[in-house]
């Protein structure tokens, strides 16, 4: 089984502080690291390899220190690593990112199975996984929380949705998001640190993909950022002290009656 | 196309360097003079191996001196999308509350467009359905039954709604931003090659029809806004709970389109096997009307059974922030936030929250905020309707004992 894993590196949203003056977000210094929900999508593959047999290949797009990534998974036991890196990807938006993405699994071709995150934790979307199985028109099961039953033709999957999980079945190949609740992923061997640090990290750029200029990067990508801003969220509240948590009460027990709550 | 720092505006303040999470831009020594004629001696220089493009330098620069260039691609049918149109979601035949909360604000959208709002509903004995959405601010339902249609398949669901863009051009199109709606919504701008803005929590339109998409970023700590300005329709998944539907009006009069559907549209690699519901989380934090939250100030798992008492009083759920959920003070289920639920029931009690802005993101929504913490400068007196200053185990008997007997009358 040929098993591609979608992954990003994302900045560490721990350490981004605000600039008080600015209000904006201060991201100097911040650590990358993997996207934590893509570490699943690993682990998964990882666990599919040991039961099946076959090969797994991490991909990311993203500037030439994203290799770090991709090395923090060989790490895990990934076979190996591809980074999608050119001045020409920046900028990317889902759209873009989703194309290029799948140009890189065309050229990898035979897979049966990409995995990703269920979302990056800096963007948050949930976009790119649907996006790259919609330009490979291959099938989709999104927010997966386990694999029923595998074999090299077929999938049986369980989708985590709101309130409850549906069973879906599937062709492959197919593209499938996971969600945290899947497994609980490996920390990095002692030889598999030794093999990241060894191992060729190869770099594909727009050709080596044959990406159409016109839809990698920032001209690839149908959003634009307008506009970064900070929240004013503030409001005028009543404020109660200690000594007057009777009235704050009232003025509950108030709004309740206004509401139609009591 | 890229990015440039325009020489004769850089005053070489350093702010764009530290608002670079890439390490990307640094200051060199590089006397120089704007157009004014001021002389400064550091200038702000790119690594364009390290640059993303993503834009975070650009709106901090004082001076306006950094600049991203970029290609426009052209639409040529743009004049044609008019229309607002809403993905009208469904489950097991019942229609979503989030797609009337959006059938209510695409009516204010193509209201100031002055154009029509379609609802598209797809799904299996839809009785009734249509006229909802009409009642609740629709123009026009299309409508799509079929018996493959019940559960949510994302091959003929996203061919289906293609098919419909590609008949009726809506200019906007907003589905909720549900596990459905995005997986839909992603896979359909994939194919058509548009823009899609994730989980919006604000939207308006500008007078050149333009869609503003503001979302919350980088977990919540700021906002962007986002645009779609050349490719159609400008779609966005929007957040369950953030906007309210209309009143329901029984007598508002609309257009039901029956939409007969090819079953090649219909093929689906991806069958559905059957549906379990989770019944383990009792309460839904998404469904109540109040919620009593905690946080980190509960000090232990135990003393969340305050919460839970003072919920049982007021006949609400038990909310909690995210340090509590890391803790593993409180199951996942009940994290209110940006990485959790957004909620917005009646009242809304935070309870030694201090009000991270990823958690206010998430319940900001509520109607009545009520908060209580010891520290009189905690950011969540700030979203605050009512606050008390206090310790948390000293007011929280207190209220409990006033709401009960308010409520037994």
């Amino acid at each position: 089984m040929k098993i591609i894993i979608c992954i990003k590196q994302v900045p560490n949203p721990e350490q981004a502080k605000m600039d008080e003056k600015s209000g904006t977000v201060v991201r100097e210094g911040v650590e990358l690291m993997v996207n934590p929900f893509d570490l699943y999508a690993v682990e998964e593959g990882l666990r599919l390899k040991e039961k099946m047999g076959g090969e797994v290949i991490a991909i990311s797009m993203g500037p030439p220190q994203a290799e770090t990534a991709l090395r923090e998974v060989i790490g895990m036991g990934v076979d190996r690593g591809i980074l999608l890196t050119s001045r020409d990807f920046a900028g990317a938006d889902t759209w873009a990112t989703s194309y290029t993405l799948s140009k890189a699994c065309e050229k990898i071709k035979d897979y049966d199975l990409i995995i990703c995150g269920k979302q990056a934790i800096d963007g948050d979307t949930a976009q790119v996984g649907p996006g790259v199985a919609a330009q490979l028109g291959i099938p989709q099961i999104t927010f997966v929380r386990k694999i029923d039953e595998i074999n090299e033709k077929n999938i049986k999957a369980e989708r985590l949705v709101e309130g409850g999980y549906e069973v879906i079945s599937s062709p492959l190949p197919l593209l499938i998001t996971v969600v945290k609740e899947i497994n609980e992923p490996r920390l990095p061997t002692l030889k598999g640190r030794l093999n990241a640090k060894k191992a060729e990290i190869a770099h594909w750029g727009p050709e080596d993909i044959q990406a159409d200029k016109d839809k990698i990067g920032i001209n690839g990508s149908p959003t634009i950022v307008d506009e970064i801003f900070t929240p004013d969220l503030s409001k005028e509240g009543k404020i109660f002290s200690i000594d007057q948590i009777e009235e704050a009460a009232e003025e509950i027990i108030k709004k309740q009656k206004e509401m139609g709550l009591i | 196309m890229g990015i440039r720092v325009i020489k004769n505006k850089c005053i070489g303040c350093n702010i764009c360097v530290r608002h670079c999470q890439y390490g990307a831009i640094s200051l060199v020594d590089e006397p120089h003079k704007l157009a004014n004629g001021k002389e400064f001696k550091k200038l702000a220089v790119i690594d364009l191996e390290k640059c993303t493009l993503c834009g975070e330098c650009v709106r901090p620069c004082p001076t306006n001196a950094i600049e991203i260039e970029t290609e426009a691609h052209e639409f040529k049918d743009k004049e044609n999308y008019k229309d607002v149109m809403v993905f009208a979601e469904q489950r097991r035949g019942e229609l979503e509350g989030a797609a009337l909360e959006l059938i209510g604000k695409g009516r204010e959208l193509a209201d100031k467009l002055g154009v029509n709002l379609y609802a598209l509903l797809l799904g299996k004995s839809l009785k009734g359905k249509p006229e909802k959405l009409i009642a609740h601010g629709a123009d026009k339902v299309i409508v799509v039954n079929d018996d493959s249609l019940l559960n949510f398949l994302p091959e003929p669901y996203t061919n289906i709604l293609i098919e419909m863009i590609k008949k009726y051009k809506p200019s906007v199109l907003l589905a909720p931003s549900t596990t459905q709606g995005r997986a839909l919504l992603s896979r359909a701008a994939a194919k058509i090659f548009t823009g899609l803005t994730a989980d919006c929590t604000g939207l308006d339109v500008d007078s050149e029809g333009n869609l503003l998409q503001t979302r919350p970023a980088f977990g919540g700590s700021i906002k962007a806004r986002i645009l779609t300005p050349n490719m159609r329709p400008q779609m966005a998944t929007v957040r369950p709970k953030v906007f309210k539907p209309l009143e329901e009006d029984t007598n508002k009069k609309g257009e039901i389109i029956e939409e007969k559907i090819s079953s090649e549209l219909l093929k689906s690699n991806t069958k559905f096997e059957k549906w379990i519901e989770d019944t383990t989380s009792h309460i839904s934090i998404e469904d109540a009307n109040i919620i009593v939250s905690g946080g980190r100030g509960l000090g232990c798992s135990d003393n969340f059974k305050l919460l839970f008492e003072l919920a049982e009083v007021l006949g609400g759920a038990v909310g909690a922030s995210r340090p509590t959920v890391d803790e593993g003070w409180i199951p996942y289920s009940h994290q209110v936030g940006q990485t959790g639920k957004t909620v917005g029931p009646k009242i809304y009690i935070a309870v030694g929250i201090s009000g991270a802005i990823q958690h206010i993101e998430g319940m900001r929504g509520s109607d009545l905020i009520v908060a209580i913490n010891k520290d009189p400068d905690a950011p969540i007196f700030r979203v605050a309707d009512i606050g008390i200053v206090g310790d948390l185990f000293e007011v929280i008997p207190i209220l409990k004992e006033k709401l009960k007997k308010a409520k037994n009358g």
